[in-house]
This record gives C-alpha cells, sequence and structure tokens, in this order.
C-alpha cells in the first residue's frame, strides 16, 4: 500500500473526526436551528397578531398622532404624524447625547487629570466622586437629580429673575473673582512652567486658568447679555430655565457664512503655518489668527450687519412665563445625571491612559530641553489618546444608549415618545420596538464604524 | 457541543408543540381553583396592595365576587398587577381570566382588541386637579398651564383634544407610570393634573397635604369603567356580567352582607329570586343557584363596595354622583334578575 | 534661531528636599505645594463645610429613626429612617407569603456560599463549585422560589411570581443574569473566535446587535415581543420575560469579556495543547479556557457590577424589583411626602454601592494578583 493509498484509507475510516466534515456539519445544524427558530417566531407572530387583531405594517406612521410633545426641535403638534413623532423623539436624542458628550468629556478628563493630582485633597475627592458615581445605578442618580434639582427651585411666581439691573453689585463681585482666580490659575501655571512640576499639576493649572478665564469671560458675555436683554431677561424655576427667544433677521445669513468663511481660513492658515515651520523652522501665531478669523470675523460682519437678531422676551402670564425659550428640568435633570455618570467612567479612562505613558518619556522630553507645557502636549498627551480613545467611544455610544432612561424622569426622547406613547396608541409593538432597536443599533455600528477607521490611522506602526 | 446543541433543539421542539385545545373559562378556573384577575399595580380604593400584599378596591371587590360566586370564597382570586400598557396583552394572551382594572369601554376596545366588556361598575370621566392657591374654577382658565399627564392612555389624546377644541395652549408633561406622574405634579412641576377623575381622588392621597388640591368641576370625556373578558366564551361574559348586576339588586332590594342571612327567608319574591330561593337562575349561569348569597356574604352589595372602598366612609370621600343608583338619580341600573 | 518650545536658560537647580517629617511638612507638601493647590485646597475644604454638614444633619441629627409618616411630613424633618426600618421586610421579600420567607432565606445564603466559593482565589475544587453554581443552583433557585407543590401549606408550596419582589428579585435577576451569561458567553467567544464561517457570522451578529441597542428596549422585545413570538398558551411569565433579555443582554457582554481573555492567550499554549494531540473541545476545556476565564475574572466581576446596576431597570416592564418596591411603599398614603422618598433613594444607593463597590474592590485584588502572577 502506498502512503497515498493508505492516508485514504485512514480518511475513510474517520470521515465522523474528520474537523473539515464536522465543522461543515456544526454549521448546518446551527444554520437549520436558527432557521427554525426564526420561521416559528414569524408564523407564531403572525398568527398571534391575526387572533389578537393587532394590525401589522407601518400604516401608522403617517396617522395623525392626536398626542402632544412639549420639547421638539422641529415642527409638532397633536394634528402632526407618528412619522414626526419619530423624528422629534429621535432628534431630542441625539441633542442630549450629543451636549452629553461633550460635558462628559470635559468634566471626565478634569477629573481624570484631578486624581493624580500632587495635592491630596483634590486627589481624594476626585476618587470619592469615581467610586461613588460608578457604583451606584445611574437610573437611582438620575431620579436624585431629577428631584434635587425640581424641587428646591421656586415656583414660577416666585422665579429667580436675572435682570442686569438688579445683579449690580453681584455681578461685578462675580466677575471681578473670577478674573483673580483666573489671574491666579495663570501665575500657578507660569509658576508650574518654570519648576520640575509634575504633568498633573501642570495639567491641573492648564484647565484650571482655562475654566476660570471661561468663566470670567461667561460672566461678562452674560452681563452684556442682560444689558440687552432689558429687565426681565432671565428666570429660573421650577419649569426650567426661561430665556429670551432669539430669532434670526435678514442678514444673519451673512454672519452664518462669515463663521464659515472663517473657520476654513483657520484651517488653511494652521496647515500653510505648519508646512512653513517645517521648511523653515519659523512659527507663526495660529492660535491668535484662527480666534480672529473665527471670533472675530463673525463679530464684525455682525455689527456691520446691524445686529440682524430680534428677541422675544419671556412674559409674565398666570401660570409661567410665556413666549422665551424654555429649557426643561428633564433635560437638564438627565443632563446632569448622563454627564456626571459618564465623566465618572472617562475619568478612570484618562487616569489610566497618562499612567500608560511611562515616565521616561516625560523625562527624556525634558532632557531635550521641552517645557513642561508642551511636554504634556507634544509627548504625553499623543501617547496617552492611543490608549484613551477606544474605550473613550464605548463610553461615548454608553451615554448614548443610557439616554433611553429619559423614559424614567419624563424626557421625550426617542424610547419615550416612540416605544411608550406610539406603541401604546397604535398597539404594534414589532414594528415600534424593531424600529428603536434599528436606530440605536445604526448610532451603535456608523460610531464603530467611524472609529476602527481612525484607530487604524493612529495606531502605532510598529517595526 | 454537539450535545448542547441536540438538547437545545430538543427543547425547542418541546417549546413549539402545538396549542392544545383551550378550554372554557369557567372549567379553567375551576380545575386551577383560582380566579386570576388583572388589577391595577396600584390605585387606591380601586386596587392595591397593602403591606402584607393583601389586595382591596373596588375593583378588587368585582373580582372577589366573582370567587365567591364560584367557589363560595372570596380569597381565591390571584391578582396580578397589570399596567396601562400591559393590561390587554395579559388577558389576549390568556394569563388572566378577567380584567378589572378601571378600564375605559370603547367602541374599538370592545371591537379591535377581541374583547367583551361588562356593564360599567363605576361611571367616571377625566378631570383636572389644581392647587387650591391658583384660585381656578374652571378648566378653561387653564390656558398656558403646565400639566402633568401618565402615557399610554386615552388621557392624553383627550387632553390634547380638549385643549384645542378650546384653543388653549398647555405644556404637557409626560410620564410612564402613574407614580412618577403623581410625583412631578406634588412636587410643583406642573399646574395641573389630569386623569380620570376617581383617579384623581385617589391620587390626591398621596400627596403631602391632599387639602391644598381641588378637583375642577369640568368633565371633558366618558369613560366607563368596566370589567372585560375574551371574545368567544359566552358562558364567562355572562357571569361577569351578572356579578355586577346581583351587587346592584342586592344594593337596590336592601340586602347587605349583614342582612343577608335574615333576607334569605324573606318572602319577597324579588329577593328569593336573588338569593336563588326560588327558580334556578345560578344554574343557567353554570353556577350554583345561591351565586348572589354568596356574593353578598362575603363581598357585600355594591353600595356596601362603594363605601367601603372609594365612598364617603372611606379616605378618598368620592360622593355617589352618576354611580348612585337608577333610583336616586345616577346611573347604576341593573337588568332584572329573573 | 529662536524656537519656542526650547528652554532659554538652564534650569533652575531643585531645593533641597525637605527632610522635615511631621503633618506641617506633610500639608506643605500635599496641600498647599504652589499657589494653585492652595486655590484647590482652600475650594475644596469651602465645598466640604458647605456640603457635609448639611448631610450629616439630613442624615443623622434630624433623621427620624422611629414612628410613622407624620414625623417625615414635618417641615424640619431630615431622613425618614423609620420608613426603611418599617418597610425592610417589605424590601427584602415583596409580597412573598410570610411563613415561606425562609425559603429566600436560604435561596440568598446558599447563592451567598457559592459565590464566595467561585472567587475565593484559593478555595478548593473550584471547577465543582462553577457546576453547582451553573447546573445545580438554577434547579435549587426554582425549587425553592417558585415551589413545586400545588398543595397548600407544603413546604415547597407553589409562590406565583407576581407576589415577588424586592431585593430578592433584584439578586435574582442578576443571578439569573450571570449564570446564564457565563456558559452563554463562553459559547459565543469561541463562536466569534472560530474557523467556521457560518458560526462565526452569527456570534458577531448577535453580539454587535445586542451591544448595540439599549437594554431598556432589549427589555421592551422581551415583554411586548416575545410573547408574540411564541405559541398562546406558551406565553412566558411576566418574571420570565424580562429574565430572558437580561440573561441574552449580559451573555452577549460576557461574551466580548471572555473574548479579550482568549485573544490575550499566547499563541504557543495553542500549539502545545495541539501538540500533544488534543482535539478542539478538549483543548479548549483542559488547556485555554482555564486560563483564560482566570485572566478575565476581573473582567467577569466588572461587567457583573454593570449587570447588577442595570437590574434596576426592569422596573419598567412591571417587576416589582428594590426601587419599585421602595416606590410602591412611598405612595402608600401612610407614608406619602415628606422625606420618605429622598430616603428610600439614599437607601438604595447605599445598598448597591456597598454591593458593586465591594465586588469592584475585589476585582482590583484579583487585577494584581493576576499580575503579579505575570511578573515573575
Amino acid at each position: 500500500m502506498t502512503d497515498a493509498a493508505r492516508r485514504e484509507e485512514t480518511a475513510k475510516v474517520s470521515l465522523l473526526y474528520d474537523p473539515r466534515v464536522r465543522g461543515i456539519a456544526f454549521q448546518a445544524l446551527l444554520l437549520a436551528f436558527v432557521v427554525f427558530l426564526v420561521y416559528e417566531a414569524v408564523t407564531n407572530a403572525l398568527t398571534n397578531l391575526n387572533q389578537q387583531k393587532i394590525a401589522t405594517g407601518f400604516g401608522f406612521w403617517d396617522t395623525v398622532s392626536g398626542f402632544d410633545i412639549n420639547q421638539a426641535l422641529i415642527d409638532y403638534s397633536a394634528t402632526s404624524t407618528y412619522g414626526r413623532a419619530f423624528w422629534v423623539g429621535l432628534l431630542n436624542t441625539l441633542l442630549v447625547a450629543s451636549i452629553g458628550i461633550v460635558l462628559a468629556t470635559f468634566l471626565g478628563f478634569a477629573i481624570g487629570v484631578a486624581r493624580l493630582s500632587s495635592n491630596w485633597i483634590v486627589a481624594k475627592l476626585s476618587m470619592i466622586y469615581v467610586e461613588v458615581i460608578r457604583n451606584v445605578p445611574l437610573l437611582l442618580q438620575l431620579l436624585f437629580w431629577y428631584n434635587a434639582v425640581l424641587k428646591p427651585l421656586p415656583e414660577p411666581r416666585n422665579s429667580i429673575v436675572m435682570p442686569a439691573a438688579s445683579l449690580g453689585a453681584p455681578h461685578a463681585l462675580a466677575t471681578a473673582l473670577c478674573a483673580a482666580l483666573g489671574l491666579a490659575g495663570w501665575f500657578a501655571y507660569k509658576r508650574a512652567k518654570g519648576a520640575e512640576d509634575s504633568t498633573a499639576t501642570m495639567a491641573m493649572a492648564t484647565l484650571g486658568s482655562i475654566a476660570m478665564a471661561l468663566a470670567a469671560a461667561g460672566w461678562l458675555f452674560y452681563g452684556g447679555l442682560l444689558r440687552f436683554a432689558g429687565e426681565s431677561g432671565v428666570f429660573l424655576n421650577n419649569r426650567g430655565l426661561i430665556l429670551p427667544r432669539p430669532s434670526a433677521l435678514a442678514g444673519f445669513g451673512l454672519v452664518v457664512g462669515a463663521l464659515a468663511l472663517g473657520l476654513v481660513g483657520a484651517f488653511l492658515f494652521r496647515s500653510w503655518a505648519r508646512k512653513r515651520q517645517e521648511a523653515t523652522g519659523k512659527q507663526a501665531p495660529v492660535g491668535l489668527a484662527s480666534l480672529a478669523l473665527i471670533v472675530g470675523l463673525p463679530a464684525l460682519v455682525f455689527f456691520a450687519a446691524g445686529s440682524p437678531i430680534e428677541w422675544a422676551y419671556p412674559q409674565r402670564s398666570r401660570f409661567n412665563l410665556q413666549g422665551g425659550l424654555q429649557v426643561y428640568p428633564e433635560f437638564v435633570a438627565l443632563l446632569i445625571g448622563l454627564v456626571t455618570y459618564t465623566a465618572g467612567f472617562i475619568a478612570e479612562i484618562v487616569r489610566a491612559g497618562i499612567l500608560a505613558v511611562s515616565k521616561g518619556q516625560t523625562e527624556a522630553a525634558h532632557a531635550l530641553g521641552l517645557r513642561p507645557g508642551p511636554t504634556l502636549k507634544l509627548v504625553v498627551i499623543p501617547q496617552a489618546m492611543r490608549v484613551i480613545i477606544p474605550p473613550l467611544t464605548s463610553q461615548y455610544l454608553n451615554l448614548t444608549k443610557n439616554s433611553s432612561l429619559a423614559v424614567f424622569i419624563g424626557y421625550p426622547d426617542l424610547v419615550q415618545i416612540f416605544t411608550g406613547t406610539v406603541l401604546n396608541q397604535t398597539g404594534q409593538a414589532v414594528e415600534v420596538v424593531a424600529l428603536t432597536m434599528l436606530v440605536y443599533l445604526t448610532i451603535s455600528l456608523t460610531t464603530a464604524a467611524f472609529m476602527n477607521w481612525y484607530n487604524a490611522r493612529k495606531a502605532l506602526v510598529e517595526r | 457541543m454537539k450535545r448542547t446543541i441536540a438538547s437545545l433543539a430538543a427543547l425547542a421542539a418541546l417549546a413549539f408543540a402545538p396549542a392544545a385545545a383551550s378550554a372554557q373559562t369557567l372549567d379553567a378556573v375551576k380545575q386551577r381553583g383560582s380566579l386570576i384577575c388583572g388589577s391595577n399595580t396600584g390605585l387606591a380604593g380601586f386596587g392595591m396592595p397593602d403591606q402584607n400584599g393583601n389586595w382591596t378596591g373596588l375593583d378588587v371587590d368585582f373580582c372577589r365576587a366573582l370567587a365567591a360566586a364560584i367557589f363560595n370564597d372570596p380569597t381565591k382570586v390571584k391578582f396580578v398587577p397589570l399596567s396601562a400598557k400591559d393590561r390587554f396583552t395579559a388577558l389576549q394572551s390568556k394569563e388572566i381570566d378577567v380584567l378589572s382594572r378601571n378600564g375605559t369601554v370603547t367602541l374599538s376596545r370592545d371591537t379591535t382588541l377581541g374583547l367583551n366588556w361588562g356593564p360599567p361598575n363605576y361611571f367616571d370621566g377625566q378631570g383636572f386637579m389644581v392647587r387650591k392657591k391658583l384660585n381656578i374654577a374652571s378648566a378653561k382658565e387653564l390656558n398656558g398651564a403646565s400639566i402633568c399627564v401618565q402615557q399610554g392612555t386615552t388621557t392624553e389624546l383627550n387632553l390634547a383634544d380638549y385643549f384645542r377644541a378650546n384653543n388653549m395652549k398647555y405644556e404637557g408633561v409626560v410620564f410612564a407610570t402613574s407614580e412618577e406622574t403623581n410625583k412631578a405634579y406634588d412636587s410643583g412641576r406642573c399646574d395641573a393634573f389630569t386623569t380620570d377623575a376617581s383617579g384623581l381622588y385617589s391620587e390626591r392621597l398621596k400627596f403631602v397635604n391632599p387639602d391644598e388640591h381641588v378637583v375642577l368641576p369640568e368633565i371633558i370625556s366618558k369613560e366607563p369603567l368596566a370589567a372585560a373578558v375574551r371574545h368567544g366564551d359566552d358562558q364567562w361574559f355572562d357571569i361577569v356580567k351578572w356579578t355586577h348586576f346581583a351587587m346592584l339588586t342586592a344594593e337596590e332590594l336592601g340586602v347587605t352582607q349583614k342582612n343577608v342571612d335574615e333576607q334569605m327567608k324573606s318572602t319577597n319574591p324579588e329577593i328569593k329570586r336573588l338569593l336563588g330561593t326560588e327558580g334556578k337562575f345560578g344554574e343557567g349561569l353554570g353556577l350554583t343557584n345561591d351565586w348572589a348569597a354568596r356574593i353578598v356574604k362575603h363581598v357585600g352589595n355594591y353600595g356596601e363596595s362603594f363605601e367601603r372602598n372609594v365612598g364617603e366612609g372611606s379616605r378618598l370621600k368620592i360622593k355617589r354622583g352618576l354611580n348612585a343608583l337608577w333610583t336616586k338619580g345616577g346611573l347604576q341600573y341593573a337588568w332584572p334578575i329573573r | 534661531m529662536s524656537v519656542a518650545y526650547l528652554r532659554r536658560e538652564p534650569a533652575q537647580a531643585l531645593p533641597p528636599p525637605t527632610f522635615a517629617r511631621g503633618p506641617v511638612a506633610w500639608m506643605r507638601e500635599h496641600l498647599f505645594g504652589g499657589a494653585w493647590s492652595a486655590l484647590l485646597t482652600v475650594g475644596s475644604i469651602l465645598f466640604l463645610i458647605w456640603t457635609v454638614p448639611d448631610m450629616v444633619r439630613y442624615l443623622f441629627t434630624d433623621a427620624i429613626w422611629s414612628g410613622g409618616g407624620d414625623l417625615c411630613r414635618k417641615a424640619e424633618a431630615g431622613a425618614c429612617w423609620s420608613f426603611v426600618r418599617q418597610n425592610l421586610p417589605f424590601f427584602i421579600y415583596g409580597s412573598y407569603p410570610q411563613p415561606h420567607r425562609w425559603r429566600v432565606d436560604l435561596w440568598m445564603a446558599i447563592g451567598a456560599g457559592l459565590i464566595t466559593w467561585l472567587l475565593w482565589p484559593n478555595a478548593p475544587r473550584r471547577s465543582l463549585g462553577a457546576v453547582l453554581f451553573i447546573i445545580v443552583y438554577p434547579i435549587i433557585t426554582y425549587v425553592l422560589l417558585s415551589g413545586v407543590s400545588a398543595t397548600p401549606g407544603a413546604l415547597f408550596e407553589k409562590v406565583p411570581t407576581n407576589l415577588w419582589g424586592g431585593v430578592f428579585v433584584s439578586l435574582l435577576v442578576a443571578v439569573v443574569g450571570i449564570v446564564f451569561s457565563l456558559p452563554a458567553g463562553v459559547l459565543l467567544a469561541l463562536g466569534r473566535r472560530s474557523k467556521l464561517p457560518i458560526i462565526k457570522l452569527f456570534s458577531v451578529i448577535f453580539i454587535e446587535f445586542v451591544r448595540g441597542v439599549p437594554l431598556i428596549t432589549v427589555l421592551f422585545m422581551a415583554n411586548t415581543m416575545l410573547p408574540l413570538f411564541v405559541p398562546e398558551h406558551l406565553s412566558p411569565d411576566r418574571l420570565l420575560r424580562p429574565l430572558i433579555g437580561v440573561a441574552l443582554f449580559s451573555a452577549a457582554y460576557m461574551a466580548e469579556v471572555i473574548r479579550g481573555g482568549l485573544q490575550a492567550m499566547p499563541k504557543g499554549q495553542f500549539e502545545g495543547a495541539m501538540a500533544l494531540g488534543l482535539n478542539y473541545p478538549k483543548m479548549m476545556r483542559l488547556i485555554i479556557l482555564p486560563q483564560a476565564l482566570t485572566m478575565v475574572i476581573p473582567g467577569i466581576v466588572n461587567t457583573f457590577i454593570g449587570l447588577f446596576k442595570d437590574t434596576t431597570l426592569v422596573a419598567i416592564v412591571g417587576i416589582y424589583d428594590f426601587l419599585r418596591a421602595i416606590e410602591t411603599r412611598r405612595l402608600d398614603p401612610e407614608w406619602a411626602g415628606g422625606t420618605t422618598s429622598t430616603t428610600g433613594y439614599v437607601f438604595a444607593a447605599m445598598f448597591y454601592f456597598v454591593f458593586c463597590w465591594g465586588m469592584s474592590r475585589y476585582s482590583l485584588y484579583m487585577e494584581r494578583k493576576l499580575a503579579a502572577g505575570k511578573r515573575r
């Protein structure tokens, strides 16, 4: 018997044990099982739906909904369709998720850095924050925020009014305080720059001074806005925050155009400056130029066009203030809950990311003569980001998915409107739940695909 | 792995075995030894469990009356708390025998859901509650108000209709559960709270200071609340229908829980027919002839149940109003037992 | 050439180290290490002064420790602990019949014992523990909680699920999640790494689908769609539906954790096993999985923490979990209003915190222990 023949012989004997045959058999079994399951589910569903006289299909999409939604980013009323209600819910979900992601990133980075601070009390406080936030269910936190945000605020007739005139002294004082804090932060930053200070303090100082400067600017802007808004501009009560509602007049398009132009200009200037630096080593004031282009240009156009914005001021009425822009407490509670919760997780990711950059990197950068600021910016952060970004993305997705807890506190998001009211009114569970899941799935998969692409681009290329 | 798949397949085959022929509801209930009653998740006065899981309320009493009629034992009921969302599917899928959970009868619910509705055991309508200090006398003054409303009911639609019809604006704040709705109104998030008027009285009990709130006179919808059963079992439907009428008739004739034993000796033909000392009306329903006597003995007549659970004698303090007997200007009118 | 990011002068020499020890030196170093640090310290202390006394006052000094709901409705009342004390049995057992509550206690004790066995790093025969936990414990759960005997008064009399509620239902949901998700997660993880395309495809689809949607929608699906997918008479119990949803949901997350462990296994282990002539199931069971699973214990525990926190969401489909039990009591006219709701939330938060924090400590401990093994 030749070798080949013998091999054939054994192959015949052990057909049952041939991994390839087994593999195919397993797969066939699994496929048959899944097909069977799906078939059973579909036939059962059809029988049951028929028996319970539940309609099928998306015929309800164009039917008049008959219910109202308080927060709608697009025109919506009880005479709109279920389809329109779906879009209102989706936009509300996206609104809270996108704002939440931005804020959670800032808070999470600040706390992550603070946990590494050399200041004992700051490090401990941020540790307590992270531990408490991460180990208590989000739902409980949301309920807490909703009741804590809602209950202590006064009722509409006793609204906290914030007009410029009555603000006077406290406003000036607060602004001065903010400016002082910002200044102190800046000095701390300078000092840290001079000394061999740890990167953490350094980052704290940077973040702190930026935050303080922002706060000061915010207060100034706010003061200006209020003077602009007049006596009764901003109200705070248990129905939310009521602001003057801006509406664009003719000519506002020019401002938007200027902003776009500024963005493009800043981008072009940056790439030109980078090329020049690579070629000649000369640096250009990129930050200042960008600021001028992005903020200055639109501002100039705005005033040149004669301030083309009209403010509708909220008016006191029997129940609440009417006519203004109302930020609902449900939205605020959901936002705070999602931001603080997700920030707890982001903080841990950031901490791990910074710790993952070996200390030798910082030391080597210092040895090269880089100051602590550029060390952080050019050496530590880019390496840490590589570790941080993948888990950060999944936190962003978690935040988006967690926004579905809105249903517990009455914020009209996709789940509340669609799998809540619409499902109840139409009774079409299969269509409604499937469509809702599809929306979240699309968001998740798109983000995942984008992040995979981004990761592949940024991944460390080793030998 | 293979073994797992094989056992999974066996399990699945078992799970999808063809349906056995469904038994008639009364037989199924008797065989099981208890009635399964779909009830509210917690609406004081209508259906709510206390700390020890004992259920009380007007709707609960109705189920107890059914159990009393069938088993001569009002405790042979299991209550399944159901949310507004789940209640009809629970009945359709035979999870419960009867749904006694302040459900409103409407034409579409009678026809498209495959249900039969008994006679209303409570005539209700949607109303509004506001704080007394707002000094509002009528719902017409609610233009611009924030209104807390529970999702998944006709309430939400009635509310939108009412404000549209009266050309008024409102800000609806919608919650998934009555608990959340209640909490939000009580904490001042809304100016008004809307649900069925009976529900308003019941929810008011849960507020910090119930006396600070007032129910407005307008009733913006008709809400006849009744028990429901599945289509296709007429005998069971009859039992549900006549259980309510028996309780009403007992009140009309003055037969109460206390005097029912004495009344058994009564010579009044109407009482005799009700209590089964004359005629075979109970057997016609598939029950025993003393069915109504059992109901009154264990649960009481309609008036007693009403007083105990929601009436002036209870914490809810609801007036009989529409729910008074027809002889006293109300709508409760029993069909004759004869 | 002057470049901004280069130092222009040599760095100053560091100040000599402070050899002085003691509280003052410590404070100088850790609290006032610079202007910015000092500022933060002062800010933090102000924050603590602002919050801590109020919290202490609310939780302890002004708290109501005994008495009825009237006391908690007073304006100056703090936390209403009497509410928690008097309703504690309801919070733990829901409406589970009084004479049978020992069954719940026993169930919890057995569960705690098995979990300790499994998590104790040096416990003997942990594989036996795993078998008991995954195969025997579900049966015990069914017998103890649901009961088997229809005769009233029997030792294991049937207790309908609509009476279940409170902490034990929350624990039940979590335990069902973990018991189901471990084996299912292993299968899915192996499936995802399988070379067989169809098995891999199904695993990937399942995992990515479940991970891509919020738990709430999975619960809605289990609650409203599942009964439609099976014949009418088999419509699952109201409690069983969310359990199925949670089990599927956690299986997908567990699969990804376990896949991480499989991926971290050095290729040599696979090759070594194959060189010994082990077939795939044996290789996985004897060589790969024991190592991979041990490696991902921290990940598994973290997943479990997440699952445990997520059990609060089952309230949306009408399950009387712990949070819902508190809600129900809170609305009892006897207790309504006042500080009862906040107290209920604080109590629930403390309960969840103790559990989750304890587990996360364990997870950290295991992480360090495993890392120490690797460093050697």
